[in-house]
């Protein structure tokens, strides 16, 4: 319908159309929410969604170009970091009219911060095996349950919640899934503090707190196919359907920058540590040089090992991708397979790290090396291996579905009541 | 650069592959092993007169099809998979580009027709298979007389023309001499992979000509093209191993299921399978280097060692997951893990190249 008409319209025209509406309505002397209500309204805030949701049907090229335009006029875009993605892309997928006019927008505006309720201490790779319980009680749903790993759920104001509704069932078929409001009596955050002394992410719990059922998403006993969208959505990482500009590249003085700056600073708050979880290996070499590690033989050796893999693992993504966009017919499982990589080059680099420190890989702290970068790659490489999914687990997804190997027989085919479960 | 194959690339690599798929059977590799010419005339007669892949590489003007080491590369691959035993890697790959890098144009003119088209089957005389840092260290050249050994030359056996790479008062050369010459004698050699013959090969004060200067950058790239075909080689016998085992652990039963659906099995299967994607990308892309002229050095040696590393990998677990079955001589299984022991040595150890590549990177950055 309108999308294709859109999708039709010039990369000139869009140019065109963009810069005279920026030229007349972007002042960074606005608030960053006066901004934003400004740009949604104008339909710029989400060019790739559909025309009913204040986007405008754009493919990936025409959003790329209006990122592009923004970048040049130094204009914010519509909030974007955090969680806040996974919920405005399921919403607009899978949830309802209703909710979709009450919560897209405040997404947009960054009125509203998300955070993502999934895993739990009981079912960390057996997502699936959650034991949150909802119960319908006098048309509200009643929830009670602890969820964990949840990144910036201590400022979110909602979550995207899965949890079970029925017992008597298989368990993929007993979940649905909730938009629940965050700041409410029964739902506590606490943070949870990692072995490398950040803490990135919370432990929620949930007791009798309360989702009206209008935030329902997908109907009751839907929720894993709901659940689904959203980790595709993860695992495809920040597709350009929102607009944006950052402020790093333009240090510009005013409110919305201030304002703006702000908002990035407590959204990537949790991501700091996470290039040191994946090794550092771009500070390998310049290291080996500055300590003298570089005439160690020994040390030679392993660093080639690892930039063999890291080059070699980029190389394979590029090949990967080449043959998906030609359409080739042979499965590519380029995800599971670069982060099995991903935790091979974090675990070596950690490893060639160690041997270049010597004792010294003991200090931590800003005076230890590379104002303890290196101490912080130590003990957050572990990470690496378990987050978005554990190695083990992508082991199974590469043997079963590129491989073509047997699946492990299941013993948790029957009602969920009567599975083996954590207690 | 590119970073996928072409059609025509694909439709080569087919035609290829079936002819492989036909001739190059484990059968007929056994033969080949136990035959003292170590390969069959007829077969190598079609693969240069219907395949024409002799002449992959070497350019229009002197006899070839002026393809690049892409192409060779899909030769080199389907010819690993299918343990292709004959004088392709010695004569097309060895000799040819050390003609092509090294000697001056009238040799290329006078030697690499034949070569091309597989009439002439040539060697390459190196008196170090492990780096072209020691090459010119046995092979001394005096007034075009040669003598001394050189351990370890392929195929030296059934070769018509040596091409020598020794060393002269005015620094390395570029050799020929005919098989057969006074003051040659050609030793066939035990080895471990006898889908590749090797021979010692001794001079005596034999008169050889003299078709090029040798110096380090010509011996490095003809070094770098080598290593990058025997890569493509590799990862070629490595997806073999890969494909074979998982199809065996699907068939075989214990405990009431197939093996392949226990864990233990699955999670090597799915990271060798990681491994070999990276050799694939790393090796692919070596050859892309070469063709372009960037970069060349570094990404052929990353491919070598990663390329080996992975092959002799596919081998050791493509035994272990078979069991004891693995372990005999009647599984062709043993055929692959020895072409994968030769290969992993053949023109430097792992451990030279990743030393090579540190090399470069520190004299870099």
């Amino acid at each position: 319908m309108s999308t294709d008409t859109k999708s039709l319209t010039s990369n000139e025209a869009i140019r065109a159309e963009l810069e005279s509406w920026l030229d007349e309505n972007w002042s960074p002397d606005r608030s960053l929410l006066a901004w934003r209500d400004i740009l949604v309204d104008g339909g710029w805030a989400a060019t790739g969604w559909p025309l009913e949701y204040y986007g405008r049907g754009f493919d990936r090229g025409q959003v790329a170009l209006v990122h592009e335009i923004f970048r040049e006029k130094g204009a914010v875009g519509a909030a974007s970091v955090g969680p806040r993605r996974l919920a405005s892309e399921t919403i607009l997928a899978m949830g309802n009219d209703d909710q979709k006019r009450r919560y897209l927008r405040p997404i947009l505006t960054g009125e509203h911060a998300w955070c993502q309720l999934f895993s739990e201490p009981g079912s960390g790779s057996d997502l699936a095996g959650l034991s949150t319980k909802a119960e319908l009680i006098d048309g509200k749903w009643v929830i009670n349950g602890q969820k964990v790993w949840n990144t910036s759920a201590h400022h979110a104001d909602f979550g995207i919640l899965v949890a079970r509704t029925n017992w008597d069932i298989p368990k993929h078929q007993g979940i649905s899934y909730f938009l629940i409001d965050m700041r409410q009596p029964g739902v506590e955050v606490r943070p949870l503090k990692q072995m490398n002394g950040h803490a990135s992410f919370n432990e929620v719990f949930m007791t009798d707190a309360i989702v009206p059922a209008e935030d329902l998403v997908g109907g009751e006993g839907n929720g894993w196919a709901v659940a689904t969208t959203t980790l595709s959505y993860e695992r495809r990482g920040a597709a350009p359907t929102l607009s944006g500009a950052s402020t790093s590249e333009n240090p510009q003085e005013g409110l919305v920058y201030d304002e703006y700056r702000e908002e990035l600073k407590i959204a990537n708050e949790p991501y700091t540590w996470y290039p040191q979880r994946q090794g550092r290996v771009d500070l390998v070499m310049s290291r080996a040089k500055e300590t003298g590690a570089i005439s160690d033989p020994v040390i030679r050796q392993e660093m080639a090992k690892l930039f063999c893999m890291s080059k070699g693992a980029v190389l394979a993504s590029q090949a990967a991708e080449a043959k998906r966009k030609s359409g080739s017919n042979e499965i590519v499982p380029a995800g599971s397979i670069g982060k099995l990589a991903a935790s091979v080059i974090a675990r070596q680099s950690a490893h060639v790290h160690t041997m270049i420190s010597g004792a010294d890989a003991m200090l931590s702290g800003p005076t230890s090396a590379e104002e303890g970068m290196v101490a912080e790659v130590l003990i957050s490489v572990p990470a690496i291996s378990i987050a978005g999914g554990t190695d083990e687990i992508q082991r199974n997804i590469i043997s079963e579905r590129v491989l073509g190997m047997p699946k492990e027989q299941r013993s948790d085919t029957g009602p969920f009541r009567d599975i083996k479960r954590n207690t | 650069m590119q970073t996928e194959f072409t059609e025509d690339q694909e439709q080569f690599r087919e035609v290829v592959a079936r002819f492989l798929q036909d001739k190059s059977t484990p059968l007929s590799v056994r033969e080949m092993m136990a035959s003292e010419a170590g390969y069959d005339k007829d077969v190598w007669r079609q693969l240069c007169e219907e395949v024409g892949v002799a002449g992959t590489h070497i350019p229009e003007a002197f006899g070839g099809f002026g393809f690049g080491s892409i192409e060779l590369g899909v030769v080199a691959e389907e010819m690993g998979k299918h343990l292709y035993c004959g004088p392709f890697f010695s004569s097309s790959v060895m000799a040819a580009y050390a003609l092509l890098n090294i000697a001056n144009d009238s040799s290329k003119v006078k030697l690499l027709p034949d070569i091309a088209v597989g009439k002439t089957l040539a060697t390459l005389v190196l008196d170090s298979l492990n780096s072209p840092e020691a090459v010119g260290r046995q092979l001394v050249v005096a007034n075009n007389s040669l003598s001394g050994t050189a351990a370890m030359v392929l195929d030296a056996h059934v070769a018509d023309l040596f091409v020598i790479v020794a060393r002269a008062e005015t620094g390395l050369g570029l050799y020929t001499i005919h098989a057969g010459a006074e003051g040659v004698s050609v030793d066939l050699l035990e080895t471990i992979d006898q889908t590749r013959k090797v021979s010692r090969v001794s001079f005596k004060n034999a008169t050889v000509e003299r078709i090029g200067h040798v110096n380090s950058e010509s011996l490095d790239r003809t070094w770098d093209h080598i290593c990058v075909v025997l890569a493509h080689e590799m990862i070629g016998g490595a997806q073999h191993l890969l494909e074979t085992t998982i199809d065996y652990t699907k068939l075989r039963y214990q405990f009431g299921r197939p093996i392949g659906s226990f864990q233990g099995l699955k999670h090597r299967c799915a990271d060798l399978l990681m491994e070999v994607e990276i050799a694939k990308a790393a090796t692919h892309h070596a050859a892309r280097c070469l063709d372009a002229g960037e970069g060349e050095a570094y990404a052929a040696s990353m491919a070598k060692a990663l390329a080996a590393d992975t092959y002799m990998k596919a081998a050791r677990e493509a035994i272990q997951l078979r069991g004891g079955i693995g372990f005999t001589w009647e599984e062709d299984t043993q055929l692959w893990f020895k072409r994968a022991k030769s290969s992993e040595v053949l023109m430097g150890t792992p451990a030279i190249h990743r030393e090579r590549m540190i090399s470069m990177m520190e004299q870099q950055s």
